[in-house]
């Protein structure tokens, strides 16, 4: 109900997708805890419980950066086709 | 632990202080606006921060004596278990670049301030708008509390504390002193005290992390050592559970109590008022979403610091009270110059967010209960007074916690805030992206969660407490046991979802929304979208 009524670019597009994944990503891998609920392979005598979870700071980091870029073409790329850039 | 005044880390403790009282003081002539009576001026540095302003400040806010206090202490206490605030950090970021350049752009282009001022706006309620302010306003004081169980910690290990033994007031002297510190600067200086100080605080912070986490392991012999320590003390037999005392992996029975927390407290993070305050004195939209892209660099931290509680294991660190580890680490581990630095830091750390709570919820008070229900017609000068007294109760309030609930698992402070701010979700967030929810059924859904949520958080008990011991219980219908505010959340929104077909159906009225889709992805320089001072807020039009 809070969608522009205006012609525009498809709400969904395959960039969109991506975008997307990139931001669910690290709900399922963190949340799904029995994937990496173990001791071994320790990392510098660091338990893979703890070395895992730190990984994943860096690789959600990542992946908020591929989906803020990705983000920031989309809108250029619809603010020249005219039309209001809407989330 | 009580072996005396420790008078080098003492000196060095109260060094940090002072400079950066002196700083907080100064803090109210930079970047000096024209009004500095108004609420805005005061209460959010007059909305010009830009990226790495935004980024000390949303960190100040973020990592606090929970990060160097409570999680150490849970790690210390119970293992893997209290390692969730990793994971929880880490859907902090994905969650907020979805909705808060949202909530800054409609709050741009409205004057909104808080998160109230934007759902009495979009659902035209001001019930729901108050239900939304209280919930702020209480969820706030033991958070706030969680600070001064921090800076408490430090003075103890310090030897100011003074021991059991001591009258309450002698024990909590120090206590009351950092308190009046705080409120002090705080009361003249408004953010721009705290957003000046989160510099030095994070300088601090790094620097004794930096140092902890290369020499500490080097000295206990490295992290296999460490581990093979802990491993044994969390194998041993708990007398007063007859379980073990924690592990290094969470077992199976553990894994949704450890999801729950991390999701709840995820969710939760971005409803306090003091979150939303430190994005909307951002200078633009842009400026949240970038930050979203360098902010794990605290959850970094946050990991690294985690690990301090094995290391409190390791290192034979014997104390009553969880909260002491880490300081008592420090002290142990650190000649004395340097545990004075890292105690500043601590204490800086517990500082700054509490400053910046306590003004965001005074400004929610004072927009959303005083001018819509006790004097609308309030001017500017009225209102930043109001907003000062109130910053100064919220801290009394928080002092009340500290001094009446129980200490020993200070993580508990923090949850228990989380399971009460959870319930403003549906409407805030909802609010930002459809307006198909109803205004009664979001304030029903808001009150079931709030009731299920403290009741629940009543009733459990731990060996020290009779009631609010801990934050989680078994979840209705699944058997597990999870966060309670994660349970009471999925409720609330089961409700809202229900009631809001049932109300639609009878056609019940909707309310006036004073938004359009537009406002929500507007940015700064886009027409309407007022930088500086809008005219909603009272200031404006001297």
């Amino acid at each position: 109900m809070s969608d522009a009524p205006e012609v525009k670019p498809p709400v969904v597009t395959p960039v969109r997708v991506v975008i997307a994944l990139c931001l669910v990503a690290p709900f399922v891998a963190m949340l799904w805890v029995g994937s990496y609920a173990k001791i071994d392979p320790t990392f510098i005598g660091i338990p893979f419980f703890y070395w895992y979870q730190m990984l994943w700071v860096l690789i959600s980091t990542a992946l908020t950066m591929i989906a803020y870029k990705l983000w920031q073409r989309d809108q250029r790329a619809r603010g020249t086709q005219g039309g209001g850039a809407a989330q | 632990m009580n072996d005396g005044v420790n008078g080098v880390a003492l000196g060095v403790f109260i060094f940090f202080f002072l400079a950066v009282t002196v700083l907080g003081f100064l803090a109210a002539r930079w970047r000096k606006a024209e009004n500095e009576h108004s609420l805005d001026e005061w209460g959010l540095g007059g909305r010009s921060f830009g990226t790495w302003v935004t980024w000390f400040l949303l960190g100040g806010d973020l990592y606090t004596a929970y990060t160097f206090v409570a999680v150490p202490a849970a790690i210390y206490a119970a293992g893997a278990a209290g390692f969730f605030a990793v994971p929880y950090t880490i859907l902090i970021y994905p969650l907020i670049f979805t909705f808060l350049p949202r909530l800054w752009s409609v709050s741009h282009r409205h004057g909104y301030v808080t998160t109230s001022d934007f759902v009495r706006g979009r659902f035209g309620s001001k019930g729901l708008s108050l239900a939304v302010a209280l919930t702020g306003i209480l969820a706030t004081m033991p958070y706030i509390a969680l600070q001064l169980v921090g800076i408490q910690a430090v003075l103890d290990v310090m030897g100011v504390g003074g021991g059991e033994n001591t009258n309450w007031f002698v024990k909590d002297l120090p206590l009351l002193l950092a308190f009046g510190v705080l409120a002090a600067y705080t009361y003249s200086s408004g953010l721009r005290a705290p957003a000046l100080i989160a510099f030095v605080k994070d300088t601090l912070i790094y620097i004794v992390i930096a140092v902890a986490i290369i020499y500490i392991p080097i000295k206990l012999g490295g992290f296999d050592d460490i581990f093979a320590k802990a491993g044994d003390a969390f194998a041993q037999t708990n007398p007063a559970t007859g379980a073990p005392r924690g592990a290094l992996a969470p077992p199976e029975a553990g894994q949704w109590t450890y999801a729950t927390l991390a999701l709840g407290s995820a969710l939760a993070l971005f409803m306090y008022p003091h979150s939303i305050t430190a994005t909307l004195s951002s200078r633009s939209r842009e400026v949240i979403r970038r930050n979203t892209t360098i902010l794990p660099l605290y959850s970094l931290m946050l990991g690294l610091l985690g690990l301090l509680g094995f290391m409190a294991i390791a290192a034979g660190i014997k104390v009553s009270n969880g909260q002491l580890a880490i300081p008592q680490l420090f002290e142990d581990m650190f000649p004395a110059w340097f545990a004075g630095v890292a105690f500043a830091a601590i204490g800086i750390g517990a500082l700054v967010p509490a400053a910046i709570m306590s003004i965001a919820a005074a400004n929610l008070f004072t927009r959303n209960i005083y001018k819509d229900f006790i004097n609308p017609h309030a001017t500017a000068e009225q209102e930043t007074r109001i907003s000062k007294i109130v910053s100064l109760l919220v801290k009394v309030g928080a002092l009340v916690f500290v001094l009446t609930m129980d200490k020993t698992v200070a993580i508990n402070f923090q949850l228990l805030g989380g399971i009460w701010i959870l319930q403003t979700f549906p409407a805030l967030v909802g609010g930002l992206f459809t307006r198909w929810f109803h205004r009664w059924a979001l304030l029903a859904g808001w009150a079931v969660g709030m009731v299920y949520g403290t009741v629940a958080a009543y009733g459990v008990a731990s060996p020290t407490q009779k009631h609010f011991g801990g934050s989680a219980e078994e979840i209705p219908g699944i058997g597990e046991i999870g966060y309670i505010g994660t349970t009471a959340f999925v409720l609330n929104v089961l409700v809202t979802v229900v009631l809001t077909f049932v109300l639609k159906a009878v056609k019940a009225p909707e309310g006036v929304d004073e938004t359009s889709p537009d406002d929500y992805t507007a940015d700064a320089g886009a027409p309407g979208v007022q930088v500086e001072l809008p005219p909603a807020t009272a200031g404006a039009g001297r």
